[in-house]
């Protein structure tokens, strides 16, 4: 009996240790892909390649503001994306108002009918424009909403495993990441299948360091069921330009706040 | 003791080699080159990682130009034939182009269409009815007057209120024809000649749309599209067009709109006001059809619901000429309202329902004044619409199917349409327009012979 307890004891106590680490690892690296800055600006260019090898190309400027300037804030967002090219969804505006408790607001401009449009939030893990990306990939999954316990450390990497609480309102039956020790930058992700099939696989593919914060510039995701893949190439990415959040409301949807777009 | 370590620590040992994952190579600027070194853009000594090609600047440029547009190809024909009207329903050559213009706070869009179209075959240029070699969709200037208010002012297109193809405090032009015959929805609208004061603060935003000469619907005329005449009880159609009563004096008539809105929490509110007329002809006088006085005094709500999107918006139309409600020949006045909902089912499929309600305001004093004949509009008239949408292969092909249905009148208007995107340039579309009911007279059964299929190639550029 005595060894029973014992053993037991062994095994609880470094895991709980275990489990806060887990936690911090998951809340930083959060922090370091979605969260750097108080706000942020970025052109990207999104090249959608699919299983057939046919190329199609996005070329987009997003805006991101925090709703607190907290360095280690991971909340609620405001996100604004402008379409430059292709020409037929040219100045069209996809607004995002991220709630990490609650359904996102979305919004679409349609500017040849100078249309605001509401758009349904129900399920984030829908492409984002036709990419390999989910929306929930743009704006960030929810840490929450999966338990996550460290696979293993290696030299570079925090090796972690997440299983989605509600296994029915996703896709996957979980997901791997490999994250960075020192930037806590997520550098790669693989996603099982309910048969615990590897399918999707995201990676970062190049890394700077702009306006002091390592930033993903160049990224991919793989579609390794259907074939496929999408990557993104951030350009003048700027951090900290005081966004005043007025811009992340209709008024800008409709007439688009230039000077910070290009 | 000793083994129990052992044994824990094997069994820990066993579980991370089963479950140890492959390691990915750090991507470029974390990558090691040797041992202990730090990567690229993270050794605190090499700051030279920062690159002027992704670091941005945000100095504006004096002033930027941006020029796109699309060449289009679009052939359509009747399902059944109309004596009255070319068995092509569409058949057109269509050039877009747009340019935008941006300085530090005032910007400018000018978009024109170049037309040809032998099915119309009238090159009779006309601003307003957008009949002619060229059809001018957009030319404004934008001015940014501060944190606090904008100015738009030009030929520009306009939109607001809830419904989806149901409109009831967006009184706008709206191009019916263009509608009807498969151009790309965005020809429902039309453009208003108009000025634009956008005033905001945190509590409430305010436009104030104002439009010196009437801009009418452009409206089903018999130009293109015959419809249902009570005082014939048959069908006509009109090569010049329906004769009306065209109200285009400058600064008398005029229209005003008026939006007060702002955000509660996710939900968007507004009020609405319109003073200026009847948007297509709803009157006759001295043969002529007519545009009469209309008020419009409306609200609306607009927000997330269970995962999906509720919109509620009502309005009450005054029509000013027929106050007391007894004039058979000016529409009575009527109360409109919607409740839309619309929901994601399932991946890239999405359903939206509406009901839509107008009801008569006097209809007593107008069936006792009607005189005996055909032609007495009923009192309620409400309208089921259905939406679906589904977006495959990458979200290339669109999908969708927008249904009208009235339960009074049993009719009904159903638009098909499919979208495939070959490439970032070239798309391909097929659709259909399909009016059904019994009854001649009633809104939809009027257009059956109307009912057409269409195919459209479109190009676009953008430089």
């Amino acid at each position: 009996m005595r060894r029973i307890i014992l053993l037991t004891a062994f095994v609880f106590i470094p895991s709980t240790v275990l489990a806060l680490s887990v936690a911090e690892i998951v809340k930083k690296a959060n922090a370091a892909a979605y969260y750097r800055g108080r706000d942020g600006r970025a052109r990207v260019n999104m090249v959608i390649t699919d299983s057939q090898g046919r190329r199609r190309t996005r070329n987009f400027t997003i805006l991101r503001r925090d709703s607190e300037p907290a360095e280690d804030f991971t909340g609620d967002q405001k996100f604004y994306v402008y379409f430059n090219r292709p020409a037929d969804v040219r100045k069209t505006v996809f607004m995002v108002w991220k709630h990490v408790n609650a359904d996102d607001d979305r919004w679409l401009y349609l500017p040849a009918l100078d249309l605001v449009k509401r758009i349904a939030a129900s399920d984030v893990r829908t492409s984002f424009v036709g990419s390999h990306f989910y929306y929930e990939d743009v704006s960030g999954r929810n840490p929450a909403a999966d338990k996550h316990t460290l696979l293993e450390e290696t030299k570079n990497y925090y090796v972690l495993k997440s299983v989605p609480k509600d296994p029915g309102s996703v896709e996957f039956s979980y997901y791997k990441t490999w994250i960075h020790k020192k930037t806590f930058i997520p550098v790669k992700t693989e996603y099982y299948d309910k048969s615990g099939k590897l399918y999707r696989k995201y990676q970062a593919l190049k890394v700077e360091t702009i306006d002091g914060y390592p930033t993903v510039v160049q990224a991919e995701m793989q579609d390794l069921a259907a074939g496929g893949k999408t990557t993104l190439s951030y350009m003048q990415v700027k951090y900290n330009l005081n966004l005043p959040e007025s811009i992340f409301s209709e008024r800008y949807l409709r007439n688009p706040p230039i000077k910070y777009l290009r | 003791m000793k083994h129990i370590f052992t044994f824990i620590l094997s069994v820990l040992l066993l579980a991370a080699a089963a479950l140890k994952a492959e390691e990915p190579d750090l991507p470029a600027g974390l990558e090691e080159q040797s041992e202990p070194d730090l990567p690229a853009g993270l050794d605190s000594s090499a700051g030279s990682a920062e690159s002027g090609i992704t670091a941005g600047t945000l100095e504006p440029a004096a002033v930027e130009f941006s020029f796109s547009g699309f060449l289009e190809g679009r052939y359509g024909r009747r399902l059944h034939s109309d004596p009255l009207q070319k068995d092509e329903s569409i058949g057109e050559g269509r050039a877009q182009f747009e340019l935008d213009t941006e300085w530090e706070q005032l910007s400018s869009t000018v978009v024109t269409d170049f037309v040809y179209d032998p099915v119309l075959d009238d090159y009779t240029q006309d601003f307003e009815s957008g009949s002619g070699v060229l059809d001018l969709r957009e030319a404004n200037f934008l001015y940014r007057a501060g944190d606090y208010a904008d100015i738009k002012l030009g030929r520009q297109i306009l939109t607001w209120g809830t419904g989806d193809l149901v409109f009831i405090n967006d009184l706008f032009p709206k191009d019916w024809n263009s509608f009807f015959i498969g151009r790309d929805e965005e020809y429902l609208k039309a453009p208003s000649d108009a000025v634009k004061f956008s005033l905001f603060n945190s509590l409430l935003n305010l436009d104030i749309v104002y439009t010196a000469a009437f801009d009418a619907d452009r409206y089903i005329d018999g130009r293109r599209v015959s419809f249902f005449d009570p005082s014939v009880n048959g069908m006509i159609a009109f090569k010049q067009g329906l004769p009306v009563d065209r109200r285009a004096s400058w600064f008398s008539e005029d229209e005003l709109a008026l939006r007060l809105y702002r955000q509660f929490g996710s939900y968007e509110a507004a009020l609405y006001y319109y003073n200026g007329y009847w948007k297509s002809p709803a009157g006759s006088q001295n043969g002529l059809a007519t545009f009469p006085a209309l008020s419009v005094y409306g609200g609306s709500l607009r927000g997330p619901l269970s995962g999906g999107i509720l919109s509620l918006e009502g309005g009450y139309y005054d029509s000013r000429d027929d106050i007391a409600g007894r004039d058979p020949l000016v529409r009575n006045s009527e109360y409109r309202f919607l409740i839309g909902y619309e929901h994601e089912l399932f991946r890239n499929f999405t359903a939206a329902f509406q009901f839509y309600h107008e009801g008569m305001r006097h209809f007593k004093r107008y069936r006792d004044s009607f005189p005996a004949g055909s032609g007495l509009r009923p009192q309620d008239r409400s309208l089921i619409t259905v939406r679906l949408t589904y977006l495959l292969f990458n979200q290339n092909l669109r999908l969708s199917l927008f249904n009208f249905y009235s339960p009074q009148e049993k009719d009904g208007y159903l638009r098909l349409n499919s979208n495939y995107k070959v490439s970032d340039n070239w798309r391909v579309e097929a659709g259909a327009n399909i009016f059904y009911g019994q009854d001649r007279s009633s809104f939809f059964g009027q257009f059956k012979d109307a009912a057409n299929v269409y195919i459209a190639l479109r190009w676009s550029f953008e430089h």
